[in-house]
């Protein structure tokens, strides 16, 4: 039987200032108190900064969680010196390239751009070869005749108005403009994502059979809101021309339930290559404005994110997917922390006889901290090591006193913008894959929830959690 | 704190404590729970 494992990794930063205002909580507050839009306008960073900023630079490879951790804070204050926007994981790219992205990725005419845009967009967006040709722009007066014709909304760059996204259709909720721009652009972001996790492997797209998209965005129309799919419009772009592929959804946890059923895939023989992917929330972005704006400090939800993996047969210098180690919090679990935790850490290693302590690091929610502590959420993937900590102690793996140190050895500082299910887990699968090549790492797993309770269907939560282990060769 | 015939609306939080496990605690203590919810800010 095959050993499945994921074989490479990319993860992506679509720097987007002028999209903040649209994000859910921003919009909504906006439009009942207009004056709010240039206080949000006056605490959005630069491109500089947001390229410089330790937590981003963690998140495409330049810098490790363990660099992050030794890195004073406020890390908005200490910024990175000589900062590169390409990294071994993947990039960050400006919001002109965005624009471009959107517009190539857009195959309905519902974007419309400025010349000046598209030019500079074609410009900035280096090292993406994919339907450039379709980055096209308006001459001033027929982007205005066509903003001046279609409902949608306006869109902008440096605070100008450069564009408009169309509503389709006025009596379908889910066709409607800022529907269509939040689905654009997580497809748009996935686009990317999926075209570096290629650059970085000589795995022809062309030999992907399957797509999974784990993204946030709901696709479809009004009789169907939610039940469409990204995954082969996402695919189409890249090349990806022997795939099929669907979307997985489980709120955060929804990459972590891809990659297993990834990994399954493979073990079975059904495919060969499977790529995980999700684009951006561009409804997320500016959801804590208010209180950032009230501490004073800048609105850091300014980045769409995005990742991809492609998960095959084990090529001995990958992470293998222990699926004799994977964790799932059952319905009848309870929601408590302790019983998440029991369901998707202590209950897969007990079966196979291994504790806590052996494994070299655990990945859960790695919101970044100081997006969160300012609207008293605190620290997200703190209170999640504590809890693992504490449980380890009423194990009696650890004494009461070693609890900082399990905290400090097996955890890390969260480093990922609040995108919904990029945090969950996941992004530091690229540092554990380098960590494993240089021998550091021996264990790691991945944790993720899902706020099932947000729809209003159940109060339950969710919960799924895997290992991965280097290849036996990286061993040697 | 006595809960005893008290109301309690009952507001948890994914990365803290849930809204069924307050309710069940508020409840234990003897108080009616007219609402329970669990929130997700992050």
């Amino acid at each position: 039987m095959t050993d499945p494992a994921i074989l490479y990794t990319s993860y992506v930063l679509a720097h987007a200032p002028d999209f903040v205002r649209y994000g859910s909580k921003p919009t909504r507050e906006i439009e009942a108190d207009p004056s709010l839009l240039e206080q949000v306008a006056g605490s959005l960073r630069s491109w500089e900064d947001v390229l410089a900023y330790p937590p981003n630079q963690v998140f495409i490879g330049n810098l490790t969680p363990d660099d992050l951790a030794a890195t004073e804070r406020p890390w908005y204050e200490h910024l990175v010196a000589d900062a590169k926007s390409e990294g071994p994981f993947g990039r960050i790219v400006t919001q002109a390239a965005l624009y471009g992205l959107m517009k190539l990725s857009d195959d309905f005419d519902l974007l419309m751009i400025s010349e000046a845009l598209a030019d500079q967009a074609r410009t900035e967006l280096t090292g993406f070869e994919h339907r450039r040709d379709r980055i096209t722009g308006l001459p001033p007066e027929e982007l205005q005749h066509f903003i001046d014709q279609h409902d949608g909304l306006e869109l902008f760059h440096e605070g100008e108005l450069v564009g408009f996204i169309r509503t389709v259709h006025d009596k379908d909720a889910s066709l409607d403009a800022h529907v269509l721009f939040e689905n654009l652009a997580c497809k748009a972001t996935a686009v990317l994502a999926a075209s570096e996790v290629f650059k970085h492997s000589p795995i022809d797209p062309e030999d992907v059979d399957y797509i999974f998209n784990t993204g946030e965005e709901a696709v479809g129309d009004r009789y169907q809101r939610g039940a469409g799919s990204l995954s082969k419009a996402i695919g189409e772009v890249v090349g990806c021309l022997n795939a099929t592929g669907s979307d997985i959804k489980a709120f955060c946890a929804a990459p972590v339930h891809a990659l297993v059923t990834a990994a399954a895939l493979v073990k079975a023989g059904l495919y060969k290559y499977v790529v995980v992917l999700g684009g951006g929330s561009q409804a997320k972005m500016g959801m804590k404005f208010r209180a950032h704006l009230r501490n004073g400090v800048p609105i850091m939800e300014d980045c769409l994110a995005s990742m991809a993996f492609i998960v095959g047969p084990d090529n001995g210098d990958a992470m293998r997917v222990r699926l004799d180690l994977t964790g799932k919090h059952p319905i009848g679990a309870g929601s408590s922390a302790q019983a998440i935790y029991q369901a998707l850490v202590v209950d897969p290693l007990e079966r196979v006889g291994l504790q806590m302590t052996d494994v070299d690091r655990y990945a859960v929610e790695m919101h970044n901290p100081e997006i969160t502590e300012p609207g008293d959420s605190g620290d997200v993937p703190r209170t999640n090591y504590r809890t693992l900590a504490a449980m380890a102690v009423l194990r009696g793996e650890i004494e009461r006193d070693d609890m900082d140190e399990f905290v400090a050895k097996r955890g890390m500082p969260g480093f990922s913008p609040t995108q919904g299910h990029i945090p969950a887990g996941v992004p530091y699968l690229g540092h554990a894959h380098a960590a494993m090549r240089r021998g550091e790492l021996k264990r790691v797993m991945i944790l993720a929830k899902g706020s099932l309770f947000l729809g209003r269907m159940t109060q339950l939560v969710d919960g799924v959690s895997f290992v991965v282990e280097p290849s036996a060769e990286l061993i040697e | 704190m006595d809960l005893r015939e008290k109301t309690v609306v009952a507001i948890g939080e994914r990365e803290g404590v849930t809204g069924p496990s307050l309710k069940l605690l508020a409840e234990s203590a003897g108080a009616k729970v007219v609402f329970s919810v669990t929130q997700c800010f992050v």
